[in-house]
């Protein structure tokens, strides 16, 4: 599969543009700064601190992207199964990939804006005060990346379900398996019933280890690969799942 | 009269075959630079040369199932340039499933579909190019509008700037779209939507248009207007048309191919089709030909 400049622009601007057309990406960006900041006050208690740093904000993203990636991801190809516009895509002369990589640029484009919206509170810190603004900088690059991964699973997921609606429920179930893997809570509970590599192998899959790693500022060589390797995986999973209906009709 | 035979004549290569004419030179476009260009010189505004007066389509032995479903079984047709062949069949016979195989969005599980000189499995990008395709249901992206779709459909076949807006311009003329070009098309009425969908599917002059029920659901003016288009567009392309209006086959269609349970039963011309019945009416020569053994003893 190679990809076709001319085809991918194309495609990235109507993906952007059937984004802001509707109201569906000015619900999403205004649901998102008003949520990311909710949780960082009240759930996070960002005043009580008294540090000048946006710990919690970073702290509730995964929880907060593990809801919303899902509700952009979802009508990636499920849409255009269930409008027939499959038909005109697939026509044209253009490889999948480079259909799969437009549709996950557009949609990872709307969560940079999501993540933009939130930009308002690390001027306010440094107003309050002397905040590190490079691993500020880090933690968003970790949670602009972790927004990719849910991003590019949940455009897999759409590529193979029937409707939006399931393609949303089983991204969502994805998110929190992928997040929720490292947890004491999960290890704990399988610790005594799995072998001790499919524990360890599970904690090492959780996004909130590597995660960690950015909000805390660092950047890792392994973090980096693990989470551009999900993306990776969901993009070209996404691709031939929607690629293979050229062998079997819908 | 099915023109199959085991090594059927290699069509030359159109993009190298074709020759301008002073319509492009004065123009002054760049015919021979770019992506889109290149889709400009195997343009109806250039003439082809004797050789391209072989098949613009083979479809060679092609099967296609579904689970255990044989929807299409070993159809083999050629098409030539001038040609508008008329694709009837009953419901479930395999017309769309043949349609979607030549415009490369479905695979063959066996067999060949060569467009111009394209394989579609092989070289499927290339072959598209040569192809415009009306989908069944005339699906297009709801919120945009037919300008803006048919610019959509252009800019990923490569063109960009004047050559798109002089493509884009014509196609919306000749599908006469007239102010409803800049409303959104999920807005539209059914007969304007499948004016933006046929004009997206000819907006780059294909050499090769395959239109999958065209007149679906149009008034009587409408169907009158389409028919004119396919008409005009005859006479330096192939085109397939799908229908299930049979009097549109005197109308509009130079040749006829019935299919039945994924095979051809009929290829010859209008006349000969029509003269299949005693009363010469095209609905009973239809009707002897897909009712089913069950239906004929009733």
């Amino acid at each position: 599969m190679t990809a076709s400049p001319a085809g991918f622009l194309a495609i990235y601007r109507r993906e952007i543009r059937a984004w802001f057309v509707t109201p569906l990406a000015y619900v999403f960006l205004a649901a998102f700064a008003f949520a990311a900041p909710a949780f960082a006050f009240n759930v996070g208690r960002f005043f009580d601190t008294n540090r000048a740093d946006l710990a919690p904000l970073f702290a509730y993203m995964p929880w907060l992207l593990m809801i919303l990636m899902p509700a952009l991801a979802m009508r990636a190809w499920a849409e255009e199964r269930d409008r027939g516009t499959l038909e005109i895509l697939l026509s044209l002369p253009v490889s999948v990939s480079s259909i799969a990589l437009a549709k996950f640029a557009a949609a990872w484009t709307v969560a940079l804006g999501a993540l933009v919206s939130t930009t308002p509170m690390w001027v306010a810190v440094n107003y309050l005060g002397h905040p590190d603004n490079l691993a500020i900088a880090i933690a968003y690059l970790g949670t602009f990346l972790l927004a990719g991964s849910y991003l590019a699973i949940g455009q897999a997921l759409s590529a193979a379900s029937g409707s939006q609606v399931t393609a949303f429920v089983l991204s969502v179930l994805a998110a929190l398996l992928l997040t929720m893997a490292g947890l004491p809570l999960v290890t704990d509970s399988l610790s005594g019933t799995a072998p001790a590599f499919v524990v360890e192998a599970l904690a090492h899959i959780s996004v909130l280890e590597r995660f960690a790693a950015f909000e805390r500022g660092v950047v890792g060589l392994g973090d980096l690969i693990y989470f551009l390797s999900l993306m990776a995986f969901g993009i070209a999973a996404g691709g031939l799942q929607a690629g293979a209906s050229r062998e079997g009709g819908r | 009269m099915i023109q199959v035979s085991d090594s059927p004549p290699s069509p030359p290569d159109l993009q190298h075959s074709l020759r301008p004419t002073p319509f492009l030179q004065t123009l002054a476009i760049p015919v021979w630079s770019s992506p889109a260009t290149q889709v400009i010189a195997v343009s109806s505004r250039l003439l082809p040369d004797e050789d391209c007066l072989h098949a613009m389509l083979t479809v060679d032995s092609v099967v296609k199932t579904f689970g255990r479903r044989a929807a299409v079984d070993r159809i083999s047709f050629e098409l030539t340039t001038g040609e508008v062949l008329g694709f009837l069949g009953p419901n479930g016979a395999g017309k769309t499933t043949v349609m979607r195989m030549i415009a490369g969005r479905l695979e063959p599980d066996s067999g060949k579909v060569r467009v111009g000189a394209h394989d579609m499995i092989q070289d499927r990008r290339a072959g598209q190019r040569l192809v415009g395709y009306l989908p069944e249901g005339a699906p297009a992206y709801r919120t945009m509008t037919p300008r803006e779709f048919v610019s959509f459909c252009l800019s990923v076949r490569g063109y960009s700037g004047s050559a798109l807006r002089v493509a884009r311009e014509r196609a919306l003329d000749r599908a006469r779209l007239g102010c409803e070009a800049n409303q959104q098309i999920g807005t539209l009425s059914k007969g304007y939507n499948r004016r933006a969908a046929l004009a997206a599917a000819m907006a780059h002059d294909p050499p090769l248009l395959v239109l999958d029920e065209p007149t679906d659901g149009l008034d009587p003016n409408q169907k009158h207007e389409v028919r004119a288009l396919i008409r005009e567009m005859a006479m330096d392309k192939a085109i397939i048309v799908s229908t299930h209006i049979l009097e549109e086959v005197p109308a509009v269609c130079s040749r006829v191919i019935v299919i039945n349970k994924g095979r051809i039963v009929v290829d010859e011309s209008p006349d000969e089709f029509s003269g299949r019945a005693r009363s010469g009416r095209l609905e009973e020569a239809f009707r002897s030909l897909t009712r089913t053994a069950a239906e004929a003893a009733k």
